[in-house]
């Protein structure tokens, strides 16, 4: 059975229709618009860590801590370790590389582990001469713990594969050596040349990593770096890359090297777009509280409008509370319809946003617009538009229940 | 909440007893009702009469719970309500006194048939084909019972009284309150009204308190209580 309170609130509401329509219409646009802002910047977002993760994978190991007096103690009397952020010192990069992919094994949510040996280089084409980066890799263990295979642009991973003297080079530095698959180059570093060919050339997205990365085989970086063991840093994929930072805590206490989350690494550019995820969700709920006004005029109008029939109500028996569900209800109507009406235009819209054509490149790269659905932005719209439409009537819902009914019928209510 | 127990025909329904009442603040305080007594019994028609001004209406409202008095007690079929809390006071309201006023007060988007189910839905002590029964039983005792669909907006001036009356029966209260319930119609109209009012009042055993400037309804009444400057006069 209907409440008679639903009921009447109803009735209410529809003897109202263009206050009510702007009621709504107000809280379609706060519930829409927020979805779709959200699902945009939280789109880039997404692409902006998918890249990152493709690139750099979801945790680094590099640097052993170095032992002090008060951890070999604590290591020594039990198991219990005593850990110490501030002022830990390190011993730069991974000595026994073998040593800690064999007890990363152990992690449950490891996916795969590569072991990258990093050195600065001068690279020369036959056009001209720039600084990079090159990175000792084992292609298969790589190819677990980035995206490596799809970002190859031009070539084949296959010829670099068979190529002990193949070179993956970044489409940014390709172009600027004006380099083609098949082209050799010449790396220099610690004063040892040597020739490359380029095997495939790699586009990330990331501006900075296509300019300066190239990719070689482990052996043949150790050679130029004169380096026969040991790695600059193990990079690791995981199944499950959200608990990073609790596998990272985990593995730095365990393997006593530093170990950095993806969510560290890139704070910087994750906190942009939290600012920008918050800052636009603050600017369209200006609509919510137009919305939340609309309401309020909305009911204090039907209050004002109503208070004879407020009057009848107290007299058939209707208590106070029942005077202010009969106003929250007419919230809660308008609230229901706009935010069901509201999560389906923000999705048409979202949907909408997500075929515009849109080039960028420099910290990912996509050709349109980037958007995701994800619930808890609907949630997020939704429970905005609640609160602030609910606090809004609640003034004229409690004014309506403190009319006296005595004064309403002599005509002196104020 | 069942302010009182059942109520038997002939026993007093409603009792008052040196009610004051003030209105207004300050310089403009008035002394409206100054120590009025009064009760009435089931099954009997009282009319208050007086000048505009005399108190008549303040009194009614005291009576029907809608008003809180400044002295003086009033008893709802044997309990005392003057001082008891709103919720009380409400449900005393919704279970054992019918109002009728005379600007018929019915909720206009509404249909006769859903005006006179409103109390009954709060009440809620019948089901809901039951309260439809009695809605629609109760508009044809009013003569209403081919426009139980229509909208107050839809009924003329005397069928909008009718079916406030029927409203006001709806949950059998023991009091039956009226203010200037003709007031507002023309002869006939007042006639049909007031006929119906008294009618339903005996068959059902209620107490009816009417507030008329009409002496002519005044006169067909069981009981006539003049008043003036705040007290009864005769």
């Amino acid at each position: 059975m209907i409440s008679p309170n639903l009921r009447i609130a109803y009735r209410f509401l529809t003897a109202k229709k263009r206050a009510m329509f702007m009621s709504l219409s107000c809280t379609v646009l706060g519930v829409g618009l927020f979805i779709v802002t959200q699902a945009t910047t939280s789109g880039f977002e997404d692409i902006f860590t998918r890249t990152l993760l493709g690139i750099n994978g979801a945790i680094r190991i590099e640097d052993r801590l170095q032992d002090t007096m008060r951890s070999m103690a604590a290591a020594g009397a039990s198991d219990f370790y005593f850990a110490q952020r501030e002022g830990v010192k390190y011993i730069e990069g991974v000595e026994e590389p073998q040593r800690i992919i064999d007890a990363l094994r152990d992690f449950a949510n490891v996916r795969g582990v590569s072991a990258v040996l990093r050195g600065s280089i001068q690279i020369t084409s036959s056009f001209k001469t720039e600084d990079a980066q090159m990175f000792g890799i084992r292609l298969e263990d790589h190819l677990r713990v980035s995206d490596l295979g799809q970002q190859i642009t031009a070539g084949k991973l296959e010829d670099f594969r068979n190529a002990n003297s193949g070179a993956l080079v970044g489409r940014v530095l390709a172009d600027r050596l004006q380099l083609a698959v098949g082209d050799s180059v010449v790396i220099a570093a610690r004063g040892e040349s040597r020739r490359f060919v380029v095997s495939a050339i790699f586009e990330t997205g990331y501006r900075e990593v296509d300019k300066t990365n190239i990719y070689l085989h482990l052996p043949e970086v150790r050679s130029l770096l004169r380096k026969p063991s040991g790695a600059t840093y193990l990079q690791i994929n995981l199944h499950d890359a959200e608990r990073a930072p609790a596998d990272a805590a985990r593995m730095e206490a365990v393997l006593r090297h530093g170990a950095k989350p993806w969510q560290e690494r890139e704070k910087s550019w994750l906190e942009v777009f939290r600012a920008l995820r918050v800052s636009t969700g603050i600017t369209v709920t200006v609509f919510t509280l137009i919305a939340s006004l609309a309401m309020f005029n909305t009911l204090a109008m039907i209050v004002l409008e109503k208070t004879k029939d407020i009057a009848i109500l107290r007299s058939m028996g209707y208590e106070r509370r029942d005077i202010t569900r009969i106003f929250l209800w007419q919230a809660g109507i308008v609230l229901a319809i706009g935010a069901v009406v509201g999560a389906l235009f923000g999705a048409g819209v979202t949907w909408l946003v997500g075929q515009v054509p849109l080039s960028i490149s420099g910290i990912f790269k996509s050709d349109r617009f980037m958007v995701i659905y994800d619930w808890r932005h609907y949630a997020a719209a939704i429970g905005t538009a609640v609160i602030m439409v609910m606090v809004a009537s609640l003034i004229p819902a409690r004014r309506a229940a403190r009319l006296e009914p005595g004064d309403i019928v002599r005509g002196t209510a104020q | 909440m069942s302010a009182a127990g059942p109520v038997a025909p002939g026993e007093v329904a409603l009792r008052c007893t040196d009610l004051h009442r003030y209105l207004g603040r300050d310089e403009g305080r008035v002394h409206v009702l100054k120590g009025v007594s009064f009760e009435a019994r089931r099954g009997q028609v009282y009319a208050i009469v007086g000048p505009s001004g005399c108190g008549k209406s303040t009194l009614l409202y005291l009576l029907g719970l809608l008003d809180q008095p400044d002295g003086g007690q009033i008893e709802i079929n044997g309990r005392v309500m003057s001082n008891t809390d709103d919720a009380a006071r409400t449900a005393a309201r919704g279970e054992h006194i019918g109002f009728v006023f005379q600007f018929h007060f019915l909720m206009l988007e509404f249909s006769a048939l859903e005006n006179v189910m409103m109390p009954m839905r709060k009440l809620g002590r019948l089901a809901p084909a039951e309260m439809e029964a009695r809605a629609r039983h109760l508009l044809d005792a009013v003569g209403l019972g081919a426009k139980t669909h229509r909208l107050g907006t839809q009924l003329s001036g005397g069928e909008q009284q009718r079916v406030a009356i029927a409203r006001a029966l709806a949950n059998q209260p023991t009091i039956l309150l009226a203010d200037e319930p003709t007031g507002n119609l023309d002869v006939k109209n007042s006639g049909l009204v007031f006929d119906l009012i008294t009618r339903l009042a005996k068959e059902q055993g209620q107490a009816v308190i009417l507030v008329t400037h009409n002496p002519e309804i005044a006169q067909r009444c069981d009981h006539t209580r003049p008043m003036r400057d705040g007290l009864f006069v005769g």
